[in-house]
């Protein structure tokens, strides 16, 4: 047995042979069912259309109100109506600020001057999250991001709210 | 680097001998196919096995969409059917992997049959084998209500009233399969569902185990 001539004994050879065919049908069985368990990671995500919370546009006032509305959700195979919920008002350029109540601490709900000791500002009960009027994080707290911003529009005086989104995305 | 790794582990817990004893055995010429074409007749039980596991994987992969619910079960197969990339593939395996496994499993119980290989000492390995087509035989009907269209739900009434046809005790299984003794519905559902995705593979993997060590232990019957 010369070196030089067998880069690859027989045993080796066998080897890579069973390990490349036993890979490709390895390969061949799992490749639909793996595609198949990420579909929900490649599925682009449909923006849903803005909603008529209900509310006129001439009740917004500088004080932030809660409003509760529907939407249609389709889940999958499961179709249902959710609540949603925002906190409204008109700020000091007269612009209307609708705000998710869902705090970017670790996603409980907050309420508008939901503590006494905290007039003026968001209140998070689950760790003492608090956020100013205009929807910044108060630093210290536990927060690390001011609130999400639902999309919005008005149409015929009356509030049309969309997706909540992160703030200087919006 | 996997060799390193393998030899690291090697070095500690000594695993060299576990697989050996597993993979390393001697295949008789008159199994081997390379020598004799008919051997592959051989190859059955093996075929078997594969199959099994294709249904094991893809039934896996299945459960992620599937719901056992009377409400949902329907809508769910068809969400995964026509909205999930790949999902038809997926079950399309389970689906005609379920018929396969059956006709694998009646080649290889030909081929035993016909050479005589069931005889002494290898009795109880065919006892064995015999329980393992029960059991599948009870994943099909079990997985056949699944999808819970028209097809599955008349099927499993007619599965249910041969179960009643049972001696004395024909009532009693039939309610305890399907989980009310008149309604085919939500509660028939769960419990099929429990069948033929814990219950079943569970006795499955254990027969198969018992299968695997007695013609390990006993050695491929000799030629004809």
């Amino acid at each position: 047995m010369s070196d030089e001539k067998q880069q690859v004994s027989r045993r080796q050879f066998l080897n890579y042979t069973l390990t490349g065919v036993g890979g490709f049908m390895a390969a061949g069985l799992l490749i639909s069912p793996i595609r198949m368990a990420v579909d929900p990671v490649l599925k682009d995500s449909s923006a849903g259309d803005l909603a008529n919370v209900g509310l006129a546009v001439e009740d917004i006032t500088s004080e932030p109100q809660r409003i509760d509305w529907s939407v249609n959700q389709v889940d999958g195979w499961y179709e249902s109506e959710v609540n949603r919920s925002a906190w409204v008002y008109r700020n000091d350029d007269d612009e209307i600020v609708a705000f998710s109540p869902i705090c970017k601490h670790l996603g409980c709900v907050v309420s508008w001057e939901g503590s006494e000791q905290h007039p003026n500002e968001y209140f998070c009960p689950c760790h003492d999250g608090r956020y100013y009027k205009d929807g910044t994080n108060v630093p210290g707290t536990p927060p690390l991001a001011p609130l999400d911003e639902y999309e919005q529009e008005v149409r015929d005086g009356m509030l049309f709210l969309g997706d909540a989104r992160p703030r200087g995305e919006a | 680097m996997l060799q390193k790794i393998y030899d690291w582990i090697d070095d500690r817990i000594d695993i060299t001998p576990i697989w050996r004893d597993i993979a390393d055995h001697e295949v008789p010429e008159h199994v081997n196919p390379a020598h004799h074409f008919s051997a592959f007749v051989y190859c059955f039980g093996g075929l078997t096995f594969f199959v099994v596991v294709i249904q094991i994987l893809s039934g896996m992969f299945l459960t992620m969409y599937y719901v056992p619910d009377i409400e949902n079960a329907w809508q769910s197969v068809y969400y995964l059917q026509t909205e999930v990339a790949h999902g038809q593939i997926v079950r399309g395996m389970h689906h005609w992997g379920a018929s396969v496994v059956i006709v694998m499993l009646l080649l290889h119980t030909l081929r035993v049959f016909f050479q005589g290989a069931y005889k002494k000492p290898r009795e109880l390995n065919w006892v064995v084998g015999v329980l393992i087509f029960f059991v599948m035989l009870g994943l099909g009907f079990t997985g056949y209500l699944l999808p819970w269209d028209n097809k599955a739900y008349f099927a499993t009434q007619v599965g249910l009233e041969i179960a009643e046809q049972v001696p004395f005790i024909g009532m009693q299984l039939k309610t305890l399969l399907a989980g009310d003794a008149t309604i085919v519905g939500a509660q028939t559902l769960t419990r099929f569902f429990a069948i033929h995705v814990f219950f079943l593979p569970a006795a499955l993997f254990a027969l198969l185990a018992v299968h695997f060590i007695l013609i390990r232990r006993q050695g491929i019957s000799g030629p004809l």
